[in-house]
């Protein structure tokens, strides 16, 4: 029965609701209420019809003489089914009732054995919809694909390529048009500059408008005359267009024009004096973006080993259980909530993370390093044990393979703060997110009862306990905060990195290295060092490469803990 | 069985009498065994088969994949007649990603166990570490991962691709008017033995290309590296001028922060693309695919080859890992390697066949030009030596973690251990010569 393809896709839900709803649908179909998709309201000239309709034709000559001659009108509104066309997502649909028609298919969604194709007109690409209002699937089986060999997605491409550049330009997101415009500029035809002229009086954006300026002067460049080139390149040096250095400097080599190669090296001089301005900005960015990495990972760790003075080798694991945390609650959200608040589940995981990794650690601590404290060699075997144990009940849980951690909308993509510029999402997110935590650390041990229960304990646990301070229950609480901690940074992690049983290893070294440095038992010497490592890695990178930079910096800590053992910021004892 | 049935019944049988008896039972069975029917007792005895993949550590993530792919051509074969009417036997040991225990698990697959062949091993230096027990035993392992070349061992069958059979196709691509036109090339690869002989071979094969040397640029970073910033910056400067591709051999665990920090700089894929030799699509389950879409890869094999061969074999893969309970299940899917260690475990059993024996050197003999239908097509062993002719894909990477194939090469790519550009006077041969040997060139 060709109605039985047509179903609503439930979200999420179980197997019996999904069941149940397709019954109804099955029903409701038998008296006749069967889903037809709207009716096609716009459509394409008679000759453009005509050519689309050769498409499914059966003779492999006539699908390509078709695909090109629809390609090369270069007609906009042919863009989504040409794209369609390109990735085999055209199809030719023949419904129960009616003409067989032309339709685009969007993701497959699995059920059972079969595959669910949601459909979209060709004209526009807006979704079907039953009368209902829910979107409109079909059994993949059910759909004849329109086939476009590699001869026919080869002949479309050089027009494609136009056509979506040119119609990037009007995309409501900058980034998209600035990157169409650079495109264009690198196809050189002059025929472009009316169009960029045009697109140019209605941008409003900075970097749009700093983009088209660029593309114009660069198509300028390749002008024949020397007037023409000499202003582009005088416009490029004045906007700082980056993309021009390579042209700039054969023209500044080669030009039979003295003006043009004068004015072409008084710009790539410009461009080249702006660069190092931006290369210092990035440098600092990134060296802070690291510190704050390395700060937020070894938080946690200048609690549990400077204050309590626990070696914990399983605190990577503790950020590995954090990052799963975020992974289950991503889950969460993708099964049980509508997919508008996605983008949310973020927001939520911190504290989840912190919350799950806080409880094993305070299991950990009340079940075995409270019997071990003072005996810090038997405290480093334990908790290597135990992060062993750690990764090996995850690996069998979840399994080996990492596991996909997606980034919300709002932390893709970075901020433009100049051309040239961009300070990505997440990462700006992270430095907040270390300042927060060490703001609310700070605020918690200095300003909080319990705080200063944690630093009494630390300092003299016999005066404390004398004093009437359960010293068990606060050895528990701080083990659990530090681990807390760790579990956030787990959580912020999965931003930017992997999510595996192994992430914890990837940065044990790293945070063990910092608190070291920063000096044990001080939370300003954990700061300190952290954005100083970051910052002097980022400083020695460009120049040293990424292998030479690590081993650079670990000989300076191994030659400053040399001169100083005890760190940045040293605790003044009396004792020996 | 009667026999048994009379001794179990017999009274005060004391301990001592009775494993006297069954000692001299035992003895006669085994003397019936060399006497009137040999065949009976041996169809029984199965052939061990050794699987040396890392079921823990770092090295997890990829090999028990592997395992789970062998397991299910050994469940295949055994419940269709087994090889020669012997099931198969497997021993999984697990060398744990630690390269000094895969020399000494593959001693006892060899020694103790007494495999007749081995499937195993992922990293180059976990192969390396392994060579000189299978060369000292004579051994026979099969090695499923496409792997730097310069190696032509008469104890491994390398089913994976060989330098030519991936990198050389997937540069030529990136040049072809077709892949783009790029005119710069940004090597960047994680700093070990692969990535550093792949860029030998790419940048010799690019300047002999015409490309000049200012246009290749060559990077590494250490393993696990996490923070790109500062490469993606670069990549980003070198490409400013346009018409720059990157070619990538990172590895592993740095892939995610690589893409994400490439997307989040505001580098695409349709203007700098990045062409990835390690990067499939086992490993796209665990990314988020959103920032790798459009970029490239270069394999022998894609989950989405549309052939009906293909479509069952992941469709029984899929099953398999569904049916004993594997994590992830139906969600699984197949890839290049996976598709290399399964069709070796078939070519293995083809050439015992033909061989009509399991003894090392008459197989390796057999093997010789022998073809096999694969789930992703045809292939065939090398005649001389024992890499494997394979189609070469460029697949473009999908929302859907699958790959679409933009281009492949005419026919089977013929295999070269030693790349013409870097090694121009060697060659692996096993036939004429004892392996590795000076071409005499003219």
């Amino acid at each position: 029965m060709q109605q039985a393809g047509v179903r609503a896709i439930p979200r999420g839900g179980s197997a019996r609701a999904f069941i149940s709803r397709v019954l109804i649908l099955v029903f409701a179909l038998g008296f006749g209420l069967a889903a037809r998709g709207e009716a096609q309201t716009e459509s394409f000239s008679p000759a453009i019809q005509a050519e689309i309709a050769q498409l499914g034709s059966k003779n492999r000559k006539k699908r390509r003489r078709a695909a090109l001659g629809l390609a090369k009108r270069l007609e906009p509104k042919l863009l989504p089914l040409l794209l369609a066309l390109r990735e085999g997502s055209l199809y030719r649909w023949q419904p129960e009732s009616g003409e067989a028609r032309f339709v685009i298919g969007g993701d497959a969604v699995t059920r059972g054995d079969e595959e669910y194709v949601p459909l979209f007109s060709i004209h526009g690409k807006k979704p079907l919809t039953s009368p209902d209002g829910n979107p409109f699937f079909v059994i993949e089986g059910k759909l004849n694909k329109i086939r476009a060999g590699r001869r026919i997605r080869r002949a479309i491409k050089p027009y494609l390529n136009q056509l979506q550049s040119s119609a990037q330009l009007y995309s409501a997101d900058p980034n998209v048009r600035r990157a169409a415009a650079t495109r264009m500029a690198r196809l050189g035809n002059k025929n472009l500059i009316p169009l960029l002229d045009k697109v140019l009086k209605s941008e409003t954006h900075w970097l749009g408008r700093h983009a088209l300026i660029e593309a114009k002067a660069l198509i300028g460049l390749k002008s024949p005359s020397p007037e023409d080139r000499r202003s582009a390149a005088a416009v490029l040096g004045e906007v700082h267009g980056l993309n021009a250095v390579s042209q700039l400097k054969r023209l500044a080599d080669k030009d039979a024009d003295p003006a043009v190669r004068t004015a072409s090296s008084a710009a790539i001089k410009e461009i080249e004096g702006y660069l190092n301005w931006t290369a210092t900005i990035d440098t600092l960015f990134r060296g802070l973006s690291l510190g704050s990495i390395l700060l937020l990972m070894a938080l946690g760790l200048a609690i549990v080993f400077g204050l309590m003075g626990v070696i914990n080798m399983a605190h990577g694991e503790l950020m590995m259980l954090g990052a799963y945390a975020t992974f289950i609650i991503q889950g969460v959200f993708i099964s049980y909530m509508p997919q508008n608040y996605f983008g949310w589940y973020f927001i939520l995981a911190l504290p989840v993370a912190f919350l799950a990794s806080a409880l094993m650690g305070y299991l950990m601590e009340i079940s075995i390093i409270r019997y071990l404290y003072g005996r810090p060699l038997e405290t480093l075997l334990t908790t290597w044990g135990i992060s062993l144990i750690l990764r090996q009940a995850v690996r069998q849980v979840f399994g080996a393979q990492n596991v996909d951690v997606k980034s919300p909308e709002w932390l893709s993509g970075g901020y433009h703060l100049m051309v040239g510029v961009q300070f990505p999402f997440n990462r700006m997110f992270i430095i907040a997110l270390a300042v927060f935590c060490v703001a609310g650390t700070y605020l918690f041990l200095f300003r909080t009862r319990a705080g200063l229960r944690i630093r009494a304990v630390t300092q003299n646990r016999g005066m404390s306990t004398c004093l009437g301070v359960p010293s068990r229950r606060v050895d528990a609480g701080t083990f659990a905060f530090g681990a807390g901690l760790a579990g956030m940074a787990g959580a912020a992690l999965s931003q930017v990195g992997n999510v595996g049983p192994d992430l914890g290893q990837n940065y044990i070294v790293d945070s063990f290295m910092v608190v070291v440095t920063g000096g044990v038992g001080k939370i300003l010497g954990t700061i300190v060092a952290g954005f100083g490592i970051g910052g002097m890695n980022k400083m020695l990178e460009p120049a040293m490469g990424a292998v030479f930079g690590k081993v650079v910096i670990l000989v300076l800590v191994i030659l400053f803990l040399q001169r100083r053992p005890e760190g940045l910021f040293a605790i003044r004892t009396r004792g020996a | 069985m009667k026999s048994k049935k009379k001794l179990m019944s017999a009274e005060k049988l004391s301990r001592r009498k009775f494993l006297k008896k069954a000692g001299v039972m035992g003895l006669g069975a085994a003397a019936m065994s060399t006497l009137p029917f040999p065949n009976v007792i041996r169809a029984a005895e199965p052939i061990k088969m050794g699987i040396l993949h890392s079921l823990s550590g770092t090295m997890a993530i990829s090999e028990v994949s592997l395992r789970d792919v062998v397991m299910m051509a050994v469940e295949e074969i055994n419940s269709s007649g087994g090889v020669m009417k012997r099931p198969i036997k497997p021993v999984v040991v697990d060398p744990a990603s630690d390269w000094d225990l895969f020399a000494e698990k593959a001693k006892q697959l060899l020694l103790k166990d007494k495999v007749d062949v081995t499937f195993g091993c992922w990293t180059s230096v976990s192969r390396k570490s392994v060579l000189p027990v299978y060369e000292k035993n004579n051994g026979l392992l099969f090695y499923p991962v496409q792997y730097e070349g310069e190696e032509c061992s008469k104890n491994v069958f390398y089913t994976g691709a060989t330098p030519n059979q991936q990198l050389i196709p997937a540069a030529d691509y990136m040049m072809s008017e077709d892949g783009g036109g790029f005119k710069k090339f940004y090597l960047l690869g994680t700093d070990y033995v692969f990535p550093r002989t792949a860029n030998k071979i790419l940048r010799a094969f690019l300047l002999a290309k015409g490309v000049p040397a200012s246009n290749i640029m060559e990077e590494y970073t250490p393993f696990h590296h996490q923070d790109y910033q500062t490469i993606v910056g670069k990549v980003k400067s070198f490409a400013s001028g346009g018409d720059a591709a990157v070619l990538s051999t990172i590895n592993g665990d740095s892939n995610v922060p690589f893409y994400k920090e490439f997307a989040n700089q505001g580098l695409r894929s349709e203007d700098v693309p990045i062409m990835a030799f390690s990067v499939a699509e086992d490993e796209l389950r665990g990314m988020d695919s959103k920032s790798l879409v459009g970029h490239l890869a270069a394999w022998n094999y894609y989950q989405s080859i549309d052939t009906p061969q293909n479509k069952k074999f992941v469709k029984n893969f899929k099953t398999y890992c569904k049916k004993m309970g594997l994590p992830g299940g139906a969600s699984r899917v197949t890839d290049d390697p996976i598709e290399a260690a399964y069709l070796g475990v078939y070519i293995w059993k083809q050439a015992v066949e033909k061989a009509g024996t399991t003894k090392v050197d008459d197989v390796r003999k057999a093997a010789y030009g022998m073809g096999f239908e694969a789930p992703g097509g045809f292939k065939k062993i090398d005649e001389k030596n024992h890499h494997l002719h394979k189609p070469v894909l460029i697949g473009e990477i999908l929302k859907n973690g699958q790959f679409e194939i933009v281009s492949q090469t005419k026919g089977l790519v013929k295999p070269e251990p030693w790349s013409k550009y870097t090694s121009p006077d060697k060659s692996c041969d096993w036939v004429n010569h004892q392996g590795t040997y000076k071409k005499t060139t003219t």
